[in-house]
C-alpha cells in the first residue's frame, strides 16, 4: 500500500489539489442539479476555499466555483487526473 | 470585440424577425439578467407575482424611438428548463404562453455569462428549441476582455443559428446591438439541429464543441475574487470583518441619517405649518395638520434611514459577498436545523419579512421551508426602525462607546437585531426538533465573482424602496391617520371636540389598558398597538397624531411627550415587545398564501404574540428591579 493513497471523494481533496469526478452517489435530483452547476462525471474539481471550520467547502468546477457540505461531497466520487507523461514516479 | 462585429454575417436573403411585442429576458442567475432588465425598461418597471404562484415577476416598458412600446419580462434566473422547481416551471410556462394573465413572449433575450461560456451554452439548447427569434446576449464582455479571453461572435452564431451580441449590461458596451435587434433590424441565421435535450452530458458537449468552433478562449481565473475570499473566508480575519461589516452598517444608519432626517423633518414642519396658515380654523384644518401631517410627517422622517439600510443591503448583494456570508452562516444554520439557503431569505428579512418569505422558494425542503417562513418575520425589518430608533433617541443619551465607531445608541440598536435574530434561531430549533423535523437536505450554493455594484443598478433599487416606502405612507398610514383622529373627536360634547381620553380612540385605548398595564404602557400607548398592526411604523404616525391633538406641535416634542407618557422600563418593554410581536398585515396575508392556509399564520402570529407579551413583561419587571 502506497502512503498517500489518491483522493477518493471530493472530501479528501486538499486546498488547491485536483482530480477527476468519476460519479455521483446522491438520489437523481439533486445529482441533476449538481450536474447543472457543472459536476459532470468526467470534468475536473479542484478543492478551493472552506468556510471557517471548515464546512462547507468551496470546489472550483467548469469555470466555477460551487459550496457543498462535506457530507454532500463525501458522496462525489474521484478518479485520479490521467498522468501527463510516465516521469511522475508512484 | 465592437458592437459592429457582432451583426451577424449570414443575414442573406433572410429578413429580420418582424418588430417584436413582448420581450423575455432568460438567463441563469447570476448572468447579469436583471442588469440588463434595468438597462432596458430603467424606471418604467414594476414588481409583481405571477398570478397563483410565489414567483415575482418583473415587468417593464420599452420605447425605441418613436416605434411601438415593447413589453419587457424579466423571468427568474434557470440553469435549464426542465420544469423541476418552481422556478424553472414558470419560465417555462411564460415562454410557451400557458401563464394566464401574461402575453406569451414572441422575442427572446437569452442572457449568459460570457466569461463561464461552456456551462452557459448549456441553456441555449432548450430556449433555442423554443423556435422564439432568440438574441443570445453575451454578457460581461469587459471582464472577458480584461481577462484575457476571447471568443469570435459570428462563427458562434452561425454555429448556433442564432444572432448572437457579445455586450456589457453594466457599462452599456454592446447594447445597441440588442436595440437593433429588437427592431427587426438584425438577420437571423439558418437554423441548426440540436443536441438532444434531456441528455445533460450531451447537451454539455455540444456546448463545448460550439466554444471550441467559435475560438472561445476562457478567461484567466478571477484573481480578485481570489484575493478577495482569501481575506473574507479566512478561518479568523473572514469573520471579524462579517462583524466590523455590520457594526458599521449600524452606526451609519444613525450618524449619516441625522443630518438628513433633520432636513427632512424640517421640510415636514414647514410644508405643516405653511398648509395651516392657508386654512381657515377648524376641524378641516385640525385634520390635515395634527392628523395627516402630524402621523404621516412623523414616519416620513425615517425614509433617510430606511434607504441607507437598503443601499447597504444592495451593496452586500450585487457585490456578490451575500453568497459567502451565506456560507460562513450554514454551520450555524445547520446547528439549529436549517441550512445556509435559509440564510439568504432571512437576511434580505432584514429589510421586509414579505420579499424574504416569497424569497423562500429557493429552499426545496418544504418543511426547511416553513420553518424558515416562520421565524422571518423575527428578523429586524426596516418597519421597525422607526420605532426602534425614535424609542432609542427619546431614552438614550448618545456616549462614544468604541470612540467614534461605535455610539450607546447604535449599540443598543445592534443589541435589538441581535435579540430578533436570537429570538429567530431559538424559534427554528423548537420547531425543527418538533413539529418541522426532517432529514438535512444537502446545501448547494454557486459563489458568483465578486462585482462592482453599478451606481444605476443600487440607485434604481433605492428609488424602489422610496416608492415603496411612500405609498405605504400615502396609503396605510393615511388611512390609520386619519381613522385615528376621527375616532379621537367623536364624540362630540356640546358641539366641541372631547378630550382624547374620553373620545372613541381614547375608549379603545382604555379598553385594553389593563392588558399592557403589567408591560409598562398606558392606554395612548395601547391605542398605538392596536393601530400598529396594520403595519409597525403606524405606531410613530398614531403617536405623532395623538400628541399632535394635545397640542404638542412641535417636531421634537414627540420625543419629549413620549418620556411623558412611558418609564425606563416601560420603553425598555416597548421595544422587547416590538422586537417579538407580529404586527404587519402584509406579512400575514403572504404567509397566508404561501403556505396555503389560514393554520401556519394564525399559530405564528399567536406563538409571536404571547412570546411579546412575555418578554415585554420580563423586561419591564427587570429593568424596574435594576433602577430602583
Amino acid at each position: 500500500m502506497p502512503h498517500t493513497r489518491p483522493p477518493a471523494t471530493l472530501l479528501d481533496l486538499r486546498k488547491g489539489e485536483e482530480a477527476i469526478l468519476d460519479r455521483i452517489d446522491l438520489p437523481d435530483d439533486v445529482s441533476l442539479r449538481l450536474m447543472e452547476l457543472g459536476f459532470l462525471p468526467g470534468s475536473r474539481v479542484a478543492a478551493s476555499f472552506r468556510a471557517p471550520g471548515g464546512d462547507p467547502r468551496v470546489f472550483r468546477v467548469d469555470g466555477t466555483e460551487v459550496a457543498l457540505r462535506c457530507e454532500t461531497a463525501a458522496r462525489l466520487h474521484l478518479r485520479p487526473l490521467p498522468k501527463p507523461d510516465a516521469a511522475s514516479a508512484t | 470585440m465592437n458592437a459592429a462585429s457582432n451583426l451577424p454575417v449570414r443575414a442573406a436573403g433572410e429578413a429580420g424577425p418582424p418588430p417584436s411585442r413582448v420581450v423575455a429576458v432568460v438567463g441563469p442567475p447570476n448572468s447579469g439578467k436583471s442588469t440588463l432588465f434595468n438597462r432596458l425598461t430603467g424606471l418604467r418597471q414594476k414588481v409583481a407575482n405571477f398570478p397563483g404562484v410565489t414567483v415575482e415577476q418583473h415587468l417593464g416598458k420599452l420605447r425605441i424611438e418613436d416605434e411601438a412600446e415593447l413589453d419587457v419580462i424579466d423571468l427568474p434566473g434557470v440553469y435549464s428548463l426542465n420544469p423541476r422547481s418552481e422556478d424553472e416551471r414558470v419560465t417555462l410556462d411564460v415562454l410557451m404562453g400557458r401563464m394566464e394573465g401574461v402575453p406569451r413572449p414572441d422575442t427572446i433575450l437569452l442572457i449568459l455569462d460570457v466569461t463561464n461560456l461552456g456551462r452557459h451554452l448549456v441553456l441555449a439548447a432548450p430556449v433555442l428549441a423554443l423556435g422564439l427569434p432568440t438574441l443570445i446576449v453575451l454578457n460581461m464582455a469587459d471582464e472577458l476582455e480584461r481577462r484575457g479571453g476571447d471568443v469570435q461572435v459570428e462563427e458562434l452564431a452561425r454555429r448556433l443559428g442564432a444572432p448572437v451580441a457579445l455586450i456589457s449590461a453594466a457599462s452599456g458596451e454592446g447594447y445597441d446591438t440588442v436595440l437593433q435587434f429588437l427592431r427587426g433590424r438584425i438577420g437571423i441565421p439558418r437554423p441548426v439541429e440540436l443536441p438532444a435535450l434531456n441528455d445533460l452530458p450531451r447537451c454539455r458537449e455540444w456546448a463545448a464543441r460550439l466554444g471550441a468552433e467559435a475560438k472561445y478562449l476562457p478567461p484567466a481565473p478571477p484573481v480578485w475574487t481570489r484575493r478577495l475570499d482569501g481575506l473574507f473566508l479566512h478561518p479568523v480575519a473572514g469573520p471579524l470583518v462579517f462583524l466590523a461589516v455590520v457594526v458599521a452598517v449600524f452606526q451609519t444608519i444613525f450618524s449619516a441619517a441625522a443630518p438628513l432626517m433633520d432636513l427632512v423633518d424640517r421640510a415636514v414642519g414647514a410644508s405643516g405649518d405653511l398648509v395651516g396658515r392657508l386654512l381657515p380654523e377648524g376641524p378641516l384644518r385640525s385634520l390635515v395638520v395634527e392628523g395627516i401631517w402630524g402621523g404621516v410627517g412623523s414616519v416620513l422622517v425615517f425614509l433617510p434611514q430606511i434607504l441607507i439600510l437598503f443601499l447597504f443591503i444592495g451593496l452586500l448583494e450585487d457585490s456578490g459577498y451575500l453568497a459567502r456570508a451565506a456560507l460562513i452562516a450554514d454551520r450555524t444554520m445547520a446547528k439549529v436545523g436549517l441550512q445556509g439557503k435559509s440564510f439568504i431569505p432571512l437576511l434580505s428579512a432584514y429589510a421586509c419579512a414579505v420579499p424574504a418569505i416569497m424569497a423562500t422558494r429557493t429552499i426545496e425542503n418544504k418543511r426547511d421551508r416553513i420553518a424558515t417562513i416562520l421565524i422571518a418575520p423575527f428578523m429586524t425589518c426596516s418597519a421597525r426602525l422607526p420605532v426602534y430608533t425614535l424609542i432609542i433617541a427619546a431614552f438614550l443619551p448618545e456616549r462614544p462607546l468604541l470612540g467614534p465607531l461605535l455610539g450607546t445608541r447604535a449599540a443598543a440598536l445592534l443589541g435589538l437585531y441581535v435579540l430578533g435574530f436570537a429570538a429567530a434561531v431559538v424559534t427554528a430549533r423548537v420547531l425543527k426538533s418538533s413539529i418541522l423535523k426532517s432529514e438535512r437536505t444537502p446545501f448547494v450554493l454557486e459563489m458568483p465573482p465578486y462585482r462592482r455594484p453599478t451606481l444605476r443598478q443600487v440607485g434604481l433599487r433605492l428609488f424602489d424602496r422610496s416608492k415603496v416606502f411612500l405609498r405605504r405612507a400615502g396609503t396605510v398610514i393615511l388611512a390609520m391617520s386619519i381613522l385615528l383622529w376621527g375616532l379621537a373627536h367623536v364624540p362630540t360634547k356640546n358641539g366641541k371636540a372631547p378630550e382624547i381620553a374620553d373620545s372613541f380612540a381614547g375608549t379603545i385605548g382604555r379598553t385594553v389598558e389593563p392588558l399592557i398595564e403589567p408591560l409598562g404602557f398606558n392606554w395612548k400607548i395601547g391605542i398605538g398597538l392596536i393601530t400598529s398592526l396594520a403595519a409597525r411604523e403606524v405606531i410613530v404616525g398614531t403617536l405623532g397624531t395623538i400628541y399632535g391633538i394635545e397640542g404638542d406641535d412641535d417636531g421634537a416634542s414627540l420625543q419629549a411627550a413620549l418620556r411623558h407618557d412611558l418609564t425606563p422600563a416601560g420603553a425598555v418593554a416597548l421595544l422587547v415587545f416590538f422586537a417579538f410581536a407580529m404586527q404587519c398585515m402584509s406579512t400575514i396575508a403572504v404567509v397566508r398564501r404561501e403556505t396555503g392556509g389560514w393554520t401556519w399564520p394564525i399559530l405564528q402570529f399567536t406563538y409571536m404574540g404571547v412570546l411579546a407579551w412575555v418578554g415585554a413583561f420580563v423586561a419591564f419587571r427587570l429593568v424596574t428591579a435594576l433602577l430602583a
